[in-house]
């Protein structure tokens, strides 16, 4: 261990390891079903609390003025290669840690009655994801990251094929081989840049210039793998059926974190490390970029399912997020970040939304709700603020993100900012359209008639989310304030890196 | 002449032939016993490997050094295991006869001899004193057609990869005048050497090895020959011989063969992408869980056989990390495997896993972690071979091998996810008959390694990177 970070204890693998630990507790619970259930479920609440309470550490001894990683840990793996167990976080994967630590409680107790069978499976299986979601995010090793990174393919598999819908099988197949595809083809960029460096930690290969010729051949394996993740269009097939097959708490996560995976492995590695391939694609994943929106948008509109149409709505706004970050502008990496976050919280709010009319109908056809603010006010009002925050209404966590891209995609071309923008129109266009049939209008169905408003374990669900989307809303800055440094240091880097002359090897 | 040298290969023959008479001697059948002192032989002999000197013997036809001892142990390992996996098995299928321990031992004396051995003679004695014992245990249930018809297939064949072999060793031997190694090695260091018959002649050895190995196109055999034999046969098949078969391999082409590696690197390269896109698209019309880990250890002979065709000591090193988890997994699929057992029968399809997750949850949690390491994907040991053969072959430019490689295995993932989700997803089936210690205790030991090789690589890819080097020195 190499001196005592700002926390005085190696908090990130206390943060990453505990909920392993949980796991592992709740299998030793035997006695009878139910039983095991409730200790199960409380288990897992505890455990995912006392690691986000732990996680409140980080936001409090952050330092924001600092760009670089913080909270270090570095211990010995494998030396002879190079490779260590390094953990350490920056600006950028700071707050990814605590939305996978604020997420898996909320998840755990959105799923507190809609799972009744093999609840203590499903506990294990969430309290694993969060330490592969908050491993990956804390990785300041390649291959540290890239374990975690896969490894969050086997918890999610599961999830999805345990406790899934009726097309689970295919689901997770689906979402299984696609994502393993592309990170496999990763590692072969990851191979060849290990092999270059003779270490895999990540401070130093951000300093590490790479041949031209070579960037090109790692952009697009790098591309292969998150852009799957991302998801971006046309490889965001898998997600629509990920997220209409998963479980709640599935989609929850799903669209909170695991989404976010992808944009932050373009900031993490392509970006930096890769400066010059990432301004030769730019126009490239500009266009993927606006398809997405565009496109998506379209079919979200299309959609009879509450569930894919959020989902293909994901697709719209994380097409918005990389449009952000290829913009190599503080403004346009500033709001790809925040519109991340926000989208972490805000589609993960509306999959929730989802799942509380579907517990109570068990279906999430469109056309067979109507009505249900006379029923549910209190449902309403919490839909409305988090279609709203969709949608990208000022004073809610959605306006910020994609008004930063905005501004940073004007400055690279009027073009992109106005198909861009169309998003934000399409956007406002399905998601109304959406609330306008689930909410408004006359209840016709008999079952709605006795559908019953928000318990108070929903309320409890909810409240933390509309809490941070409000707050995300109106004084952005506190989050903004700590990827701040670590976003200028990143657009001078670049823009260092353009002006050196050029290495040797030849672009193809 | 220093004869000690081979102490443990020697230790290990007595031993088995003291069990033999022991085993005829005594009556009833005292097979439980005759396996206990078999596993202590073995136990033994792997403390003698590790208390082994360094040198060669027998006027240098036999030599010890740190690779032999790395590949004997795991070889060791493997024989232990299906040892211990045999125990209850045999005595189910009414085959328990003390015959079977004596059998493991001899085969494992052969495999030992073609770890140490520096002489193609050598090589071929200890390959066939592997192989006849092998004959014999895969028709060991002697009552059953399917597995008398597989030690049938196996034996056919085998002796024609053996005649082979052999033939390929006359022509070396004819155009070089020697057939020992470290002589062979000097002859062919001067273009003058190399000759066309040599070169064919070494085709012809490596054409016999990628036999044993079961690699494409060699590998027909293997689909029939593991679904018949007793599982616990197919066991011992799938570990330790492919390790001995590698161990040959690689000494053969790196130490006499050092010198013309163009010419054997594009034939390891041809089998090595043929046995993985063979073992990744074949596996997935199967039905049979034996058959699917036939073609399983093809393609992974295949991911092994990448660093061989990379050549340098980080490719060796690769195929050594490689063996090792392999075995592990190996050795826990079949426990698993035997451990299928409804109302006394022994199961074997794909379909007979269904919901084992509700019906017995550690039996399943085992069987995902080995078919997710399979698959490759970490923090299981699998994904740490892979890694390790596809470094080399990255640093030394073979993309085509590495792209492949990757791709094939997302095609292998197919299959092992399949069987996790006929056991998670699928609806519970009836219970499995309660499964014995010693399945539990093998599953349980290769599901540890698995699990937990990441926490500790650093000890093994040591001893790894130490063996490679030998070939090098």
């Amino acid at each position: 261990m190499t001196g005592v970070n700002a926390a005085g204890f190696p908090i990130l693998s206390l943060l990453t390891w505990l909920p392993l630990v949980g796991g592992l507790f709740i299998m030793t619970v035997r006695g009878e079903e139910s039983v095991v259930a409730s200790n199960a479920r409380w288990a897992a609440l505890w455990t995912s609390l006392i690691v986000f309470a732990i996680s409140l550490v980080l936001w409090a001894k952050f330092d924001i003025s600092d760009p670089g990683f913080q909270f270090k840990e570095s211990l010995s793996w494998m030396p002879e290669f190079g490779v260590g167990y390094r953990m350490g976080v920056d600006g950028i994967s700071v707050l990814f840690v605590l939305l996978s630590t604020a997420l898996t409680p909320i998840c755990i107790l959105a799923s507190w009655d809609s799972i009744t069978t093999r609840v203590r499976e499903y506990m294990l299986a969430f309290l694993v994801l969060e330490t592969m979601m908050v491993g990956m995010f804390a990785a300041q090793d390649f291959i540290v990251f890239y374990m975690f990174f896969e490894g969050v393919l086997i918890p999610m598999f599961l999830i999805i094929g345990v406790w899934g819908g009726p097309r689970r099988v295919y689901a997770s197949f689906k979402f299984f081989l696609y994502t393993l595809a592309g990170s496999i083809l990763m590692l072969l960029a990851l191979l060849a840049i290990w092999y270059r460096a003779g270490t895999t930690d990540l401070a130093v290969l951000m300093q590490t210039p790479l041949p031209v010729g070579m960037q090109f051949w790692l952009f697009l394996a790098f591309f292969a793998s998150f852009a799957v993740k991302v998801p971006m269009w046309p490889v965001h097939t898998w997600l629509p059926d990920a997220h209409v097959e998963a479980p709640t708490a599935g989609s929850v996560i799903l669209a909170g974190v695991l989404l976010k995976m992808g944009a932050y492995g373009f900031f993490r590695f392509s970006l930096p490390m890769l400066p010059q391939a990432s301004q030769q694609f730019a126009p490239f994943m500009f266009t993927l970029g606006v398809v997405a929106v565009i496109y998506t948008s379209l079919v979200a509109l299309a959609q009879t399912d509450m569930k894919k149409l959020i989902a293909y709505s994901s697709v719209a706004h994380m097409g918005v997020v990389i449009i952000g970050i290829f913009t190599f502008n503080a403004q346009g990496l500033q709001g790809a970040l925040f519109q991340m976050l926000s989208h972490g919280v805000v589609s993960a709010a509306l999959f929730l939304c989802v799942g509380v009319v579907y517990d109570r109908i068990h279906t999430r056809d469109i056309a067979r709700y109507g009505g249900l603010a006379q029923r549910m006010p209190a449902y309403a009002i919490v839909f409305m603020l988090f279609t709203m925050a969709s949608v990208g209404l000022p004073g809610t966590a959605g306006f910020v993100g994609e008004f930063l891209v905005l501004v940073g995609a004007f400055k690279v071309s009027l073009y992109l900012a106005y198909l861009g923008s169309f998003g934000m129109i399409l956007g406002a266009a399905y998601m109304l359209y959406l609330y306008r049939r689930v909410i408004f209008g006359v209840i016709t169905r008999d079952d709605l008639r006795g559908i019953l408003d928000l318990s108070p374990r929903e309320v409890a669900v909810f409240a933390p989310l509309i809490l941070l989307t409000l707050w995300m809303g109106i004084y952005p800055s506190s989050f903004t304030q700590f990827f701040d440094a670590t976003v200028h240091a990143m657009v001078e880097s670049h823009t260092a890196a353009l002006a050196a002359p050029k290495l040797a090897g030849i672009a193809p | 002449m220093n004869w000690t040298m081979a102490m443990p290969e020697i230790m290990l023959a007595v031993c088995a032939m003291a069990i033999l008479v022991f085993g005829v001697l005594r009556k009833p059948d005292p097979a439980f016993l005759c396996t206990m002192l078999s596993l202590g032989a073995l136990v033994l002999a792997g403390v003698l490997v590790l208390g082994s000197d360094v040198g060669s013997a027998y006027r240098g036809l036999f030599v010890v050094d740190g690779f032999a001892s790395y590949m004997k142990l795991l070889i060791l390992v493997g024989a232990g295991l299906s040892a211990v996996l045999a125990l209850d098995y045999n005595v189910q299928e009414g085959i328990s006869r003390f015959e079977f321990p004596v059998l493991i031992l001899l085969s494992t004396v052969g495999m030992m001899v073609m770890c140490s051995a520096s002489s193609l003679m050598t090589l071929y004695m200890g390959l066939e004193l592997q192989s006849l014992a092998l004959y014999v245990l895969c028709a060991f249930a002697r009552d059953e057609l399917r597995s008398a018809e597989s030690g049938l297939k196996f034996f056919v064949l085998g002796a024609l990869a053996s005649g082979l072999l052999l033939y390929g060793i006359s022509l070396t031997y004819g155009f070089a005048g020697t057939m020992q190694f470290g002589e062979l090695f000097r002859a062919l260091a001067t273009p003058d050497g190399v000759s066309a018959g040599l070169v064919v002649g070494m085709v012809f050895v490596v054409a016999g090895l990628a036999f044993k190995l079961s690699a494409v196109p060699f590998h027909m055999w293997t689909p029939d020959v593991y679904e018949g034999a007793p599982t616990p046969v197919t066991a011992f098949m799938s570990t330790a011989p492919k390790v001995a078969a590698i161990a040959l391999l690689l000494r053969a082409l790196e130490v006499p063969f050092g010198h013309i590696t163009p010419q054997w690197t594009q034939l390891i390269v041809l089998v090595s992408i043929a046995s993985m896109l063979l073992g990744s698209l074949a596996a997935i019309g199967q039905f049979n869980i034996k058959r699917l880990m036939a073609y399983s250890s093809i393609g992974h002979m295949g991911y092994a056989l990448v660093g061989l065709a990379v050549g340098t000591a980080d490719g060796i090193r690769g195929v050594l990390i490689y063996m090792a988890t392999y075995v592990f997994m190996s050795a826990g699929v079949f426990a698993c495997i035997i451990a299928m057992r409804r109302r006394g029968r022994q199961l074997e399809k794909i379909g007979d896993l269904a919901g084992l997750a509700r019906s017995d949850p550690g039996l399943a949690l085992a069987m995902a972690v080995f078919m997710f390491s399979m698959a490759g994907i970490p923090p299981f040991s699998g994904f740490f071979g892979k890694l390790y053969v596809f470094l080399p072959a990255v640093q030394s430019g073979y993309w085509t091998l590495a792209v492949i490689g990757v791709l094939t295995s997302v095609v292998g993932a197919f299959y092992y996810l399949r069987v996790i989700k006929v056991m998670y997803f699928d609806p519970a089936e009836p219970a499995f008959d309660p499964r014995p210690a010693s399945l539990s205790f093998v599953a349980g030991v290769g599901a540890l390694v698995t699990t937990l090789f990441f926490v500790f690589p650093a000890p093994l890819v040591a001893a790894a990177q130490q063996a490679a080097r030998v070939l090098f020195g």
